[in-house]
């Protein structure tokens, strides 16, 4: 068993309403933050052959389904589980 | 002039889209579930409705689009049949990748339910031809995220194409920042493809369509659809159809 933690995040350039309204609600409590980007953070365990085919994967579904290229870029870590 | 709706799990303007095509104009419609493949030869226009497929979850209409009918859907599209997403319909287009962009939350995060005024950006197409360019219209809308994202060359490439149908503007057709509800790219509504022949846009036609509700603006949307399939309307035949 595999365990895959994918990080989706908007692409630079691309506002964020949300993280623009934490950034206000941030600074409104006096931490003076620059910049907020929300992203989202996926867990998914799989089964897969090897870690390389366990990564293959895991950027599949990155690139079909849990990203949006038109607005995102993802990154992941993948780590093999014991049982 | 014989119309498919697919019903999606979440979906919840298939009714009223139903009722406009069967008894507001007269023509015969059918359900399609979203389990459900169909074949392109037996529908002149496939409609996706409004509502939250599978809760918005991830993105809108990010899950939706790999349903089954989708890939009939994709299938018609490719055969030049008149594909029409409104609202979560518009959404599930954009993720398809029938039209370009994709949708974000709406600027100020809220849901925004509310007519709004709408230039009409283009009469030369199946859905719009009974429109005057530039004439105003006004429609409701009502999504949390309608607010339209496109990078600058696909923006310009849509502007100069003229294949943006419908620009957010207000009552006297000024497309300008104040009118623009939720921060879309270039005040777009509604945009069609590089065939003419699939229109997604985010107000709904279908609940202003008879002048019992006290506004009757969505009516010449799916009267265009007729003339245009009937061979009356002063566009001819686009692409391949």
């Amino acid at each position: 068993m595999f365990k895959a933690k994918i990080n989706v995040q908007f692409k630079e350039g691309v506002l964020d309403p949300q993280g623009a309204a934490i950034k206000g609600a941030l600074n409104h409590l006096g931490f003076e933050a620059e910049d907020v980007r929300v992203g989202k953070m996926i867990e998914v365990k799989l089964k897969a052959a090897s870690l390389e085919d366990a990564r293959t994967k895991v950027r599949t579904m990155c690139e079909k389904l849990l990203a949006n290229p038109v607005l995102e870029d993802y990154s992941f870590e993948v780590a093999e589980e014991s049982l | 002039m014989k119309s498919a709706i697919i019903v999606f799990p979440g979906s919840n303007c298939d009714g009223d889209c139903f009722h406009v095509l069967s008894e507001v104009l007269g023509q015969p419609a059918e359900y399609v579930f979203h389990k459900e493949k169909f074949s392109a030869g037996d529908f002149d226009l496939i409609v996706l409705p409004g509502g939250f497929s599978y809760g918005d979850y991830l993105r809108a209409g990010a899950i939706a689009r790999f349903s089954p009918a989708m890939e009939s859907v994709l299938k018609a599209a490719e055969r030049g049949k008149l594909i029409l997403g409104i609202c979560n319909g518009f959404q599930i287009l954009l993720e398809a990748g029938l039209l370009p962009g994709a949708m974000m939350k709406n600027r100020d995060l809220k849901f925004h339910c509310h007519d709004v005024y709408l230039k009409v950006g283009t009469a030369d197409s199946p859905f719009t031809n009974l429109y005057l360019p530039g004439e105003v219209v006004k429609m409701p809308v009502a999504h949390g995220q309608g607010n339209y994202y496109a990078d600058e060359d696909t923006i310009e490439r849509l502007k100069s194409e003229n294949r943006i149908a419908f620009y957010y503007s207000d009552e006297k057709g000024r497309v300008t920042e104040k009118a623009n509800p939720n921060g879309s790219a270039a005040n777009i509504a509604g945009i069609l493809n590089e065939g003419r022949n699939v229109l997604g846009m985010m107000p709904h036609p279908e609940r202003c369509a008879e002048e019992i509700l006290g506004n009757a603006d969505g009516k010449k949307l799916f009267k265009s659809i007729l003339e245009y399939l009937e061979g009356r309307s002063k566009i001819g035949k686009i692409g391949r159809s």
